[in-house]
C-alpha cells in the first residue's frame, strides 16, 4: 500500500464522516443509525461545553484522583542501566511510568467512563450497556453506573469470566449484571457483538459505554478525547520534571484507548518517537497472537474500518494473549491510520516477554503492573539499554497487575 | 433497466398477492444439502430467494442465524462458494430473483469490483448488506447499482421520516422493513404497527416494501403479507434445517425436504393474504 502524503498535523481527525484516511467511518445497521447520529449531535454539544469540562475535571479530580503521577522508575532504570553497562553499551535511558494503575478502579478505563457516563446523562438515557475484555472497562462501568445510579449490564467472554474472576465479583458487587457470552471463543469480540445486539434491541432508553476508542464515529473519537488527558498530563509533567520533551513514549495497545489517550497529544511533537505494543502472544508465525497492525489487514468489524486478524475470506480470526484487555483481533481505526501514515511504530510483545516484564518491574519497582501494561514495559527493557542516559522514555502503566495474579501464578506453575 | 426482481414484483402485483421472500444460510450445513435446499425453495413456493453469506461476527443476529452461518462455516463455506451455488441454481431457474444477505467484511475482502463482476456472472440480483447505512453508499451501494444490481436496504422502527427519504434514495428492487428492533429471530412485533409502518414508508417511495424478523408461521405470513408487498422469513427455515441435524451435525431427515414442507405453508400464507386484507 502506498503511504499517504504526511500532513500538517496528525491531529485533526477523522473528518466529518468519522474517517481516518480509509479507516473508521460507520458500518452499523440502520436500526443504530439514528442512535449513533443522537449520540454525534450531543457530543458535538458537550466536547467544548465549559459546564460540561468542569463537571468531567471535578469528578476527574475527586473521584478517580487525577492527576496521575509520571513518576521516575529509579529501580527499573539502574536495572536496565546495569544490563546497558554488562553488554559494553554504558548508556540506559530514564525510564518513567504514568501512573494510570493508581486512579480510582486501577486503571484508565475510569477516564472514558466517567466521561460517558456524563453524556449518557444529558442525553437522558436509562440504562447502560458495556463489553468487557479483562475486566477493567467492566468494573470502571459498574462503577460508574453506581456513583450516577444506573442500571447496568456488563458483556463478557465465558472464557474471560473465567480467567478474571476477581473483576466479575467486583461488578457484581458494584450492581452490576454479568453477562457471559459463549459464542466464539468467549472473548472481548464476541462480547461486543452481544452487546451490539443488546443495543440494537434496546435502542429507545439504552447508552452503549464502549470502552476502546474503536467502534463506529464518534466512539473513536470521542473515547480518544476522553483518554487524552494522560497525555496531555504526561505532555506537562515531564516538561516540568526534567524541562524538555520525551525521546520515546511507549503503550500497549488492545483496542488501543490507553495508547490513544498518552499519544494523541504527542502527535505532533515530531522528534518523540512513538510506539504502540500489540500483543504477540505466541509468536506471529501461527494464529495465536493479536497483532492486527503486525500481522493483519484491513477490513471491516464493530462499525469501523481498521486492521483485522481475518483469514482470506475475510472471517474473523479468534487472537490470543496471556492478557485479556489485548485479546481482541482489531483495534481502533486511529491507530491503523497512525501505522499506515508511519507516524506510530507498532510492534509485538510475546506473552513471555510480558511476564518477565512482569515479574522484574514488581521487583524492581515494588510495582504489580497490569500484562496489558507489562507488554509496554517489556518493549521499554528491550529498547532502553541502547539509548543514552540523558535520554528519556515514557511508559503507560495503564493498570494495576493484581487482577492478574491468579494468571500469572497458573503460568508459573504455581497455585494460590 | 429492469432486473429479475423488478420483474417478479410486477407479476405478483397483477396476481394480486404478497410476495414470499425466503432466506436461508448458504453451505448450511454443506454445500451440497444447501444447494438442493436452494433448489426446492421455487417449488415449494418461494417468490424471491435470500441466500445467507456466513460470516464469523453477525451482530444483527440472533442465535439461530448465529449457529447456522457457524455451520456452514465449519461445513468449509466461502464467498467463493456461495457466488458457485447461486450460479449452479441459475442453471435449472432463470426466474426467481437471487439476493445475496450478509456483512460487508467477506465482500471488501474479496474486493468489490471483483465481487459484483462475479456476483453477476451467479445471477444474482440483488444485495443485503446489514452494516452498509446510507451513510456508506460509496463502499458499495452506488458500484451495486452502477453494475446493475439491486442495493436493498433496511428500514427499521428508528427510521423516522426525516431519515426515510435518506434510506431510499439509493433502494431498488424493494425495500426491507425491519419489523422491530433487535436481532433476526425475535418474536413478532405489533402487526397494527407493522401495517403502520408500512403504510408510512409506501409514503415515500413506489418501491414494493417486504416485511421480514419475526415471521415464523402461516397465520404471520397472512396477516403481515395483507398490508404489505412481501413477507420474508428466516429463522423459521434455518430452524427447520437445524432440527433435523443431530448432536454431531448428521442429518436425521433431508433437510430440503424439511424447508420444502415449511416453506410449501408459508406459501399458502401469502397467497391467502390479500383475502385477510379484504375481511
Amino acid at each position: 500500500m502506498d503511504k499517504p502524503a504526511t500532513p500538517n498535523s496528525f491531529r485533526t481527525g477523522p473528518d466529518e464522516q468519522g474517517m481516518f484516511g480509509i479507516f473508521g467511518g460507520r458500518f452499523v445497521a440502520e436500526t443504530l443509525m439514528p442512535l449513533i447520529l443522537d449520540l454525534e449531535r450531543h457530543w458535538n454539544e458537550v466536547k467544548d461545553d465549559p459546564d460540561f469540562k468542569a463537571e468531567l475535571t471535578d469528578l476527574s479530580t475527586h473521584y478517580a484522583g487525577r492527576p496521575s503521577k509520571l513518576y521516575f522508575a529509579e529501580g527499573l532504570t539502574k536495572h536496565l542501566r546495569e544490563v546497558s553497562a554488562a553488554k559494553g553499551l554504558g548508556g540506559g535511558a530514564k525510564v518513567y511510568f504514568k501512573r494510570e494503575d493508581l486512579n480510582h478502579t486501577g486503571s484508565h478505563k475510569i477516564n472514558n467512563c466517567l466521561g460517558q457516563i456524563l453524556l449518557a446523562k444529558r442525553m437522558g438515557k436509562k440504562r447502560i450497556i458495556a463489553e468487557t475484555g479483562a475486566g477493567q472497562h467492566g468494573v470502571a462501568s459498574a462503577t460508574v453506573a453506581a456513583r450516577f445510579g444506573f442500571p447496568c449490564v456488563v458483556y463478557m467472554g465465558a472464557t474471560d469470566v473465567a480467567r478474571q474472576s476477581p473483576n466479575v465479583f467486583r461488578m457484581k458487587l458494584l450492581g452490576a449484571e454479568v453477562r457471559p457470552v459463549t459464542a466464539g471463543h468467549g472473548t472481548l469480540k464476541d462480547a461486543m457483538n452481544e452487546a451490539l445486539r443488546d443495543w440494537v434491541t434496546n435502542v429507545e432508553d439504552t447508552y452503549y459505554l464502549i470502552g476502546t476508542a474503536a467502534g463506529p464515529h464518534p466512539y473513536p473519537e470521542l473515547v480518544r478525547d476522553f483518554q487524552s488527558v494522560i497525555g496531555t498530563e504526561a505532555r506537562a509533567q515531564i516538561l516540568e520534571q526534567e524541562g524538555r520533551l520525551p525521546d520515546t513514549i511507549i503503550a500497549c495497545v488492545g483496542g488501543g484507548s490507553n495508547a490513544i489517550g498518552l499519544f494523541h497529544p504527542f502527535l505532533d511533537d515530531k522528534d518523540v518517537r512513538i510506539i504502540g505494543i500489540e500483543a504477540g502472544g505466541r509468536g506471529l508465525d501461527g494464529i495465536e497472537h493479536c497483532a492486527s497492525m503486525s500481522a493483519g489487514a484491513p477490513g471491516v468489524l464493530h462499525g469501523n474500518r481498521t486492521y483485522l486478524l481475518q483469514n482470506s475470506d475475510g472471517q474473523i480470526m479468534d487472537g490470543h494473549s496471556i492478557s485479556a484487555g489485548l485479546d481482541y483481533p482489531g483495534v481502533g481505526p486511529e491507530h491503523s491510520w497512525l501505522r499506515d501514515s508511519g507516524r506510530v511504530e507498532y510492534v509485538p510483545i510475546l506473552d513471555d516477554e510480558a511476564l518477565e516484564a512482569f515479574k522484574l518491574t514488581t521487583r524492581v519497582e515494588g510495582i504489580i503492573p497490569a500484562l496489558e501494561s507489562a507488554h509496554a514495559i517489556a518493549h521499554a527493557v528491550k529498547i532502553v539499554p541502547a539509548m543514552d542516559k540523558d535520554q528519556i522514555v515514557i511508559v503507560n502503566l495503564s493498570g494495576r497487575g493484581d487482577k492478574d495474579v491468579h494468571t500469572v501464578a497458573s503460568m508459573l506453575g504455581m497455585e494460590i | 433497466m429492469t432486473t429479475r426482481i423488478d420483474r417478479r414484483m410486477a407479476k405478483l402485483k397483477t396476481e394480486g398477492r404478497p410476495a414470499l421472500v425466503t432466506y436461508f444460510m448458504g453451505g448450511d450445513p454443506d454445500y451440497d444439502t444447501s444447494l438442493s435446499i436452494m433448489k426446492a425453495l421455487p417449488g415449494a413456493g418461494a417468490d424471491i430467494i435470500e441466500l445467507g453469506m456466513p460470516f464469523s461476527d453477525p451482530m444483527a443476529d440472533g442465535p439461530a442465524i448465529q449457529a447456522a452461518g457457524l455451520r456452514a462455516l465449519k461445513g468449509g463455506q466461502t464467498l467463493v462458494k456461495t457466488l458457485k451455488m447461486a450460479l449452479e441454481f441459475r442453471t435449472g431457474d432463470n426466474e426467481t430473483p437471487i439476493v445475496l444477505m450478509g456483512y460487508y467484511n467477506p465482500i471488501y475482502i474479496y474486493g468489490v469490483d471483483r465481487f459484483l463482476k462475479d456476483a453477476i456472472a451467479s445471477g444474482i440480483d440483488g444485495l443485503i448488506v446489514v452494516d452498509l447505512p446510507p451513510e456508506m453508499d460509496e463502499e458499495l451501494c452506488i458500484p451495486a447499482l452502477k453494475a446493475g444490481i439491486n442495493f436493498i436496504r433496511l428500514a427499521t422502527p428508528t427510521t423516522d421520516d426525516k431519515r426515510l427519504p435518506k434510506v431510499l434514495q439509493n433502494t431498488s428492487g424493494f425495500v426491507y422493513y425491519v419489523s422491530m428492533t433487535g436481532i433476526t429471530g425475535s418474536a413478532l412485533a405489533d402487526t397494527g404497527k407493522v401495517a403502520a409502518a408500512v403504510k408510512r414508508i409506501k409514503g415515500h417511495t413506489d418501491l414494493p416494501v417486504c416485511v421480514g424478523f419475526g415471521v415464523k408461521t402461516a397465520e404471520q405470513a397472512r396477516v403481515i403479507g395483507a398490508n404489505a408487498d412481501g413477507v420474508v422469513v428466516g429463522t423459521a427455515i434455518v430452524n427447520a434445517v437445524a432440527n433435523v441435524l443431530g448432536p454431531k451435525g448428521e442429518k436425521t431427515a433431508d433437510p430440503a425436504e424439511a424447508v420444502a414442507t415449511l416453506v410449501s405453508g408459508l406459501a399458502q400464507g401469502v397467497r391467502s393474504a390479500r383475502l385477510a386484507a379484504a375481511e
